[in-house]
C-alpha cells in the first residue's frame, strides 16, 4: 500500500454536478475537507446540500465529477469510502420503539460489528454523550436534543474518520443546540475527527472553521470566515455572504 | 469485510424487524384477524356454494376452508411484502432507509437482508394463523409444518421483492392506496387462492389464462402442495423465477447509478 500523504483530505469533492431532469442542483461543485477540521457546509434552503449529502453518503451515484473520503473514491469503492463515513441525517433513523442500546446494537450490526464488541461501543459511546443512564430507555421518551446525541453516538459507532452532519441542530432549543455544537467541536479537537457540518445558521460558525459557502448548486466561497469577510470587503462572514450571493445572482439574470 | 462480518449485519437486520414486529401489536393482530375473517366468514358461506373435487395434493373431497387455507397462507405474506414495501417507502421519507443504504456492504446483500428479515416475519405471522386454523380443522400432517417453511421462504422472498420494486417506484406514501387496488387485490382475486383453476377454466378461458400466469398463484401451489409433503416442481421454478427476478430489478432500482428512486428524489 503507498504511504498516504499527510495532507490528503479527509472528503474530497471534485467538479460534482447533479441535475433531477433539467434542473440543476449542483453545477461543478469542488472543495476539500482538512483532516481533523471543523468545516461548515454553509447555504440557504435548497442551496444543494441535501443533494450534495447524498451524493457523499452514496445513495445517488453524481453525473459528473468524483468524491473520495480519505482517498476512497465513493462511486469505484464505495465499501471501502463508507466504512470511513459517519452520517447523522436531518431526519431521525432511530427506532422510537426501541431501546438506545437494541437500535445502537442494530447500527453496529450494519457495520458488521456484534456481540460484546458491540455492547462495549454503545456503552463508552453513550457515557461520551451523557446518556449511559438511559441506555435500557425507548427513545420515544428521550428529548429531542437527547436523541440527536444518540443520533451522534450511533454515527461514530464503527469509528468513522469523517463525520457528517445535516443542519443537526433544526428544531432544537438554545441549549441543546449549544450542546450538540460542544459535543461534536470536541471529537474533533481529542479524536482527531473531520466534519462537515451543513447549515444556514451563522451562529454555529466559529472563527477558525473551514467554510464553504454554496449557493444555487455552487460553492460561491471557501476558507476561513475572516479570509472570506475580507475578500467581499466585508466585515462579517454573513454580510459577505449576502454580498457573494447578490454577485451571482447578477451575473446570472 | 469478512464473512463473520456479513453474518453479523444479517443477524442485526432480521433481529430489528423482529424487535420492531413484537412492538407493533396492531400490526400482528391486524395481519391475523384478515385471514381470519376469510376463513370464518367467506369460506363458512361459501361452502354451501363451492364444492371442490378431488384434486392434487389432496386425495379426499375437502371442506372449503382446507382449500382456501394455503392461499390464505400467501395472502399473509402478500401483505406482509407490502407492507414492508410501505415501510420502505415511509424510512426512505425519514432516515431509516439511509442508515441502511450508508452501510458499507454491498447494497444488493442489505436489500436481501432486509427482504429476508420481513420474510421472517412474514412466516411467524403464519404460524400464528395456523395455530388458530388448527382449532377450526384446518389441519395437515405433521411434516407438512415443517415442509411450507422452505417454501414460505422463498414465496416471502419473492413477494417481499416484488412490494421492494413497488416501493422504488411509488414516490409518496398516499400513493399506497393505489398498490392496493392494482397490485394486491388482482393478484389475490386472479389467482387459485379462492377457486381451483380448472374452476375459472369454466367461467373464462381468458381469466384462466391470467390465472395460470400470475406469479401469486405459484405461490399459493407451492405451498399448498408443501403443506401435504409434496412437491409443485412448476410452482417451485415459477416462485424460483420470479423471485430472482423482482430481486434483480429491485437492486437496480435501488442502484445509486441508474436507480429511479434518485431520479424521483428532486420532485
Amino acid at each position: 500500500m503507498v504511504t498516504e500523504p499527510v495532507l490528503q483530505p479527509a472528503l474530497n469533492v471534485d467538479a460534482v454536478s447533479y441535475a433531477y431532469g433539467k434542473v440543476r442542483a449542483l453545477d461543478q461543485v469542488s472543495f476539500a475537507v482538512p483532516p481533523a477540521r471543523f468545516a461548515v457546509l454553509l447555504g440557504l434552503n435548497g442551496a444543494g446540500k441535501s443533494t450534495l449529502f447524498s451524493l457523499i453518503t452514496h445513495l445517488y451515484a453524481a453525473q459528473g465529477g468524483s468524491i473520495t473520503i480519505h482517498g476512497a473514491d465513493v462511486a469505484k469503492a464505495p465499501g471501502r469510502a463508507l466504512a470511513q463515513l459517519g452520517v447523522v441525517f436531518q431526519s431521525r433513523a432511530l427506532d422510537v420503539d426501541l431501546t438506545l442500546r437494541q437500535n445502537l446494537i442494530y447500527h453496529a450490526a450494519l457495520h458488521g460489528i456484534g456481540g460484546k464488541e458491540a455492547e462495549t461501543r454503545a456503552c463508552s459511546l453513550l457515557i461520551r454523550v451523557g446518556l449511559e443512564a438511559q441506555i435500557d430507555a425507548r427513545v420515544a421518551t428521550l428529548s429531542g436534543g437527547q436523541v440527536r446525541r444518540v443520533e451522534i453516538a450511533r454515527s461514530l459507532l464503527h469509528r468513522p474518520r469523517l463525520l457528517l452532519l445535516d443542519e443537526p441542530t433544526v428544531g432544537l432549543d438554545v441549549k441543546a443546540r449549544a450542546d450538540i455544537l460542544a459535543h461534536v467541536r470536541v471529537l474533533v479537537a481529542e479524536e482527531g475527527v473531520s466534519v462537515l457540518w451543513a447549515t444556514h445558521l451563522f451562529d454555529e460558525i466559529s472563527a477558525d472553521d473551514h467554510i464553504i459557502a454554496l449557493h444555487r448548486g455552487r460553492v460561491v466561497a471557501d476558507g476561513a470566515p475572516n479570509a472570506i469577510a475580507a475578500r467581499f470587503g466585508a466585515t462579517t462572514l454573513q454580510e459577505a455572504f449576502v454580498r457573494a450571493t447578490r454577485e451571482m445572482a447578477e451575473a446570472t439574470p | 469485510m469478512s464473512t463473520g462480518a456479513y453474518w453479523i449485519c444479517l443477524k442485526g437486520i432480521v433481529w430489528r424487524e423482529a424487535l420492531r414486529f413484537v412492538h407493533q401489536r396492531e400490526r400482528f393482530i391486524s395481519a391475523l384477524v384478515r385471514p381470519l375473517l376469510w376463513l370464518f366468514v367467506f369460506a363458512a358461506g361459501f361452502r354451501q356454494v363451492l364444492g371442490v373435487s378431488i384434486i392434487p395434493p389432496y386425495e379426499t373431497y375437502i371442506p372449503y376452508e382446507v382449500y382456501i387455507a394455503p392461499g390464505l397462507m400467501a395472502m399473509i405474506q402478500l401483505f406482509n411484502g407490502m407492507q414492508s414495501s410501505l415501510t420502505m417507502v415511509y424510512d426512505r421519507e425519514t432516515g431509516g432507509m439511509r442508515t441502511l443504504l450508508v452501510s458499507p456492504f454491498p447494497r444488493g446483500f442489505l436489500l436481501s437482508a432486509k427482504l429476508m428479515a420481513g420474510t421472517f416475519v412474514s412466516i411467524l405471522q403464519v404460524y400464528a394463523f395456523l395455530v388458530v386454523a388448527w382449532f377450526w380443522e384446518v389441519e395437515a400432517p405433521w411434516y407438512g409444518y415443517l415442509a411450507i417453511l422452505p417454501a414460505m421462504l422463498l414465496t416471502g422472498m419473492m413477494l417481499g421483492a416484488l412490494g421492494m420494486l413497488i416501493s422504488s417506484l411509488v414516490k409518496r406514501l398516499e400513493n399506497f392506496a393505489g398498490v392496493m387496488n392494482f397490485v394486491i387485490f388482482p393478484m389475490f382475486f386472479a389467482s387459485s387462492a379462492l377457486y381451483p383453476l380448472w374452476k375459472m377454466r369454466e367461467a373464462s378461458p381468458l381469466l384462466y389464462q391470467i390465472c395460470a400466469l400470475n406469479p401469486f398463484t405459484h405461490a399459493t401451489e407451492l405451498i399448498r402442495f408443501a403443506f401435504y409433503g409434496k412437491l409443485d416442481l412448476l410452482a417451485l421454478g415459477v416462485v424460483a423465477g420470479c423471485t430472482l427476478l423482482f430481486l434483480a430489478a429491485a437492486i437496480l432500482a435501488y442502484d445509486p447509478a441508474r436507480g429511479l428512486i434518485a431520479r424521483r428524489a428532486g420532485g
